[in-house]
């Protein structure tokens, strides 16, 4: 009788007024049929004479052909980047190093419109998340380290600080753009020079980067693009010519980067994988709370490594925040990611998409309850709808693994401890997130968590003052911030 | 099945939830970036149209006045076709009687404020007195103005109390409860005031008399809205929302349009459960929804002012 009387009690979002569609032009966007690799300031032809297709996530259409860098090509952009060090960057007073690095940030400003719309044609993501996070943050991490160019004595006080040398970068497709400037301004500002390759479905953005290095006028060979996948990432891990290496992506991939360079004396920083806890107190602000929820799994499709995707819910308030995001997800928009409206985007590529679908079907064998949104999605391209799993255990593998798309895991606990203890039995701690209407609990509990990035009351905000980094196997370094140039500085 | 005290408790006042007030606003801005275009946002104009309490709530008003709000209520463009009557004009006590047989027969409902409308600071013998006469002057619905003074003592049992008898003066006109949120602070408040003005019987929370800066706002209205998921989804109630001044663009109208829709959702999208308190919002909704379906805009000489 009780649940009869429940049933009627429906909230329904979509049957009625709705918003039609609102594309953002991508009549401006000018983009070549084929890209060739940026060495010593010159777009060349790759010696491999290999080229790869980059594909629309949303359409499965081909973008552009993308050169493929064998390691011929490697061992020319870090020739390239070591006559610079030795030449033009490394003996420029650091003044003038810094208005360098303020040109980028300015032109990065600039093209703002086209950059967001071909980072959201090549990888999938919502304009509305490439147009107002990704290349905003982008800009604003070159501005930031712009900054320090000139002031390096006073990062490191009472020692005088140098430049290591060829930095070699090699970074993820989720956010493109915005970890080629998490990893080019911090090196540059320190007065290093760089190889960075891009993922390989996801080069566009990186390639405009480098038209972009290219206008600014940096001297020849200072930043070298260059791009490939697995294969050409492991030719500048291995090249003898690298100083540091700056890794993001997979934990797999980084413990195989950590074994290669044992014993050469490259640096290195690695950015990781992540399963952040994000953690509901009962006194919680509980609308605010879900909304923290969505942004933390919802972000970017899940393609987050500090996406909040164990949720953790005080018991006594499991069934209202279980309720209340059910009716959210059902608000999100899955589809076109040049839309305005969008939420939830493209998944990156074909092989993500078959990960994912994977893990649904793990979490469902494993006596997990998966609830998924009941939204439209395009016929064509990559996609799936925002996911739940209820009835998941601590043990359960959708607990355990990353599986960096947008699929949430939602526990209770009962006690502070016991949700410290459940947060913390995991093998990475890149992030996570604590929601409490009490300022002493939040310290308590942060305490206490082992991650590299916590969040009060909100979730996935980023900021190039505040550093970010992992603890156990999420990685080891720091990017942003004062303590993102340690990685790039030598001192006494 | 899991026992969640927050979903099968008697709902109270007395354990609203805590609000954010970062959140909120973050909220909103996300809601506030929808883009409405073509159809949908010819569609919305419209509905918009179809939820406004056509306002006049000055002490100049006269039976003249009145009557040609009335009109322009009933027939607010008749040069387009398919442009809907507003949902109610709202008036003081005194004028409600014109304004309801100017209406007569034609749908559109008479709102008259009441309760020593706006301050409120009058006894509860006079409030109540207030209130039966202007529904035995023809009024279908009463909007009430609380006691801030007493909420923000704590005396909330008075606050209560008071709703509940003037809920019970209205006989069957529909109840509005105006909480006068630019009055309380803080977003707590207006929780807590949302939450025992439900409890007590309001058919509907309203945001502000017009009287105060500021208004209505955006975060004030999502607050409110919560308040009224959470009620019913404990009680299966629906309670009607309104917020009032301050509202003057379609711009600004088609965002709270939005904020329904994605908070309350789609039930609420009707004029039985959503009204804008408003008065220069009518000509801007007719300017944009002609602009819409001519593709020009026309001078504001095209549109009638009362």
């Amino acid at each position: 009788m009780k649940s009869k009387k429940k049933s009627t009690v429906q909230l329904t979002f979509n049957d009625g007024w709705s918003y039609d569609p609102a594309p953002e032009s991508k009549d401006h966007i000018r983009l070549k049929e084929q890209y060739e690799l940026f060495i010593d300031g010159k777009f060349v032809r790759p010696e491999s004479g290999k080229y790869f297709d980059t594909v629309n996530p949303a359409t499965e259409k081909k973008l552009a052909s993308i050169a493929e860098a064998g390691d011929k090509d490697v061992d020319l952009a870090v020739r390239a980047a070591r006559k610079s060090y030795t030449g033009a960057w490394g003996k420029m007073p650091a003044k003038e190093r810094g208005k360098y690095i303020y040109r980028i940030a300015r032109i990065l400003q600039e093209r703002a419109r086209e950059l967001a719309v071909i980072e959201s044609m090549d990888g999938g993501k919502p304009i509305r998340e490439s147009r107002d996070i990704d290349v905003p943050l982008a800009a604003a991490h070159f501005f930031y380290y712009a900054g320090w160019a000139d002031k390096l004595p006073y990062a490191v006080p009472g020692q005088l600080p140098t430049s290591i040398g060829v930095a070699g970068q090699i970074i993820p497709w989720n956010f493109p753009l915005l970890m080629a400037a998490w990893k080019i301004a911090p090196a540059l500002a320190a007065g290093n020079t760089v190889v960075l390759k891009p993922a390989e479905t996801t080069s566009l953005t990186a390639l405009k980067l480098a038209e972009i290095i290219q206008e600014a006028d940096l001297p020849p060979g200072t930043v070298n693009i260059i791009t490939g996948a697995g294969a050409t990432g492991a030719g500048i891990v291995q090249h003898a010519g690298i100083d540091k290496i700056a890794f993001t992506g997979s934990t797999e991939v980084g413990k195989l980067i950590q074994k290669g360079l044992a014993g050469t004396g490259k640096r290195y920083t690695l950015e990781l994988g992540g399963k952040a806890a994000n953690i509901i107190f009962e006194d919680a602000a509980i609308d605010q709370a879900v909304e923290g929820i969505v942004n933390g799994i919802f972000f970017n499709q899940g393609h987050v490594c500090c996406a909040g995707s164990r949720l953790f819910v005080q018991e006594s308030v499991m069934k209202t925040v279980v309720r209340k995001l059910k009716d959210r997800m059902e608000t999100l928009i899955v589809g076109d990611p040049l839309d305005k409206n969008t939420d939830i985007g493209a998944i990156n590529s074909r092989m993500q998409l078959n990960k994912i679908k994977q893990y649904l079907k793990i979490g469902v064998n494993e006596g997990g309850t998966m609830y998924q949104s009941a939204c439209a999605v395009p016929t064509k391209g990559f996609w799936c709808r925002p996911t739940l799993f209820t009835d998941v255990s601590q043990s359960s593998r959708i607990v355990q693994e990353e599986i960096f798309g947008p699929v949430l895991t939602i526990q209770s606990f009962r006690t502070i401890e016991e949700v410290i203890e459940k947060a913390n039995n995991i093998p990475y701690g890149l992030s996570g997130g604590v929601w409490t209407d009490k300022g002493s609990k939040i310290f308590k509990v942060t305490n206490q968590l082992r991650a590299g990035v916590i969040w009060a009351n909100t979730y996935n905000k980023f900021d190039p003052t505040s550093p970010f980094g992992g603890y156990k196997e999420s990685g080891v370094g720091r990017e942003g911030g004062l303590h993102g140039l340690m990685p790039y500085l030598q001192h006494a | 099945m899991m026992k969640d005290s927050h979903s099968v408790m008697s709902y109270s006042y007395l354990n609203s939830p805590a609000i954010d007030q970062v959140g909120v606003e973050e909220r909103v801005s996300r809601l506030t970036k929808r883009s409405i275009k073509k159809e949908s946002k010819l569609a919305a104009l419209k509905l918009a149209m179809s939820m406004l309490d056509l306002t006049t709530l000055e002490a100049r008003d006269t039976p003249g006045k009145v009557r040609q709000l009335c009109i322009k209520a009933m027939h607010p463009h008749e040069s387009v076709i398919g442009i809907p009557a507003v949902a109610a004009v709202c008036v003081y006590p005194n004028l409600v009687r014109v304004a309801k047989e100017t209406l007569q027969g034609s749908g559109v409902k008479v709102a008259a404020v009441a309760t020593a409308f706006p301050s409120g600071m009058s006894n509860r013998k006079v409030k109540l007195e207030e209130t039966r006469w202007a529904v035995n002057e023809g009024a279908d619905e009463i909007d009430m103005v609380i006691s801030r003074g007493r909420f923000l003592a704590g005396e909330y049992d008075f606050v209560f109390d008071e709703i509940a008898a003037v809920k019970d003066a209205c006989g069957t006109a529909h109840l509005k409860v105006i909480l006068e949120t630019g009055e309380l602070s803080t977003l707590d408040n207006v929780r807590k005031a949302s939450d025992l003005a439900m409890q007590a019987g309001a058919d509907f929370i309203k945001t502000s008399t017009g009287k105060i800066q500021p208004a209505a706002t955006l975060p004030v209205t999502l607050v409110m809205l919560e308040a009224i998921r959470d009620y019913y989804y404990a009680t299966g109630k629906m309670v009607g929302m309104k917020p009032a001044g301050g509202i003057s663009t379609s711009k600004l109208a088609l965002q709270y349009l939005v904020m329904i829709r994605e908070t309350v959702g789609q039930a609420w999208l009707h004029p039985d459960w959503f009204r804008f308190g408003a008065s220069a919002l009518a000509n801007d909704l007719l300017m944009q929804i002609v602009k819409e379906q001519t593709g020009v805009y026309q001078s504001i000489d095209y549109f009638s002012k009362d």
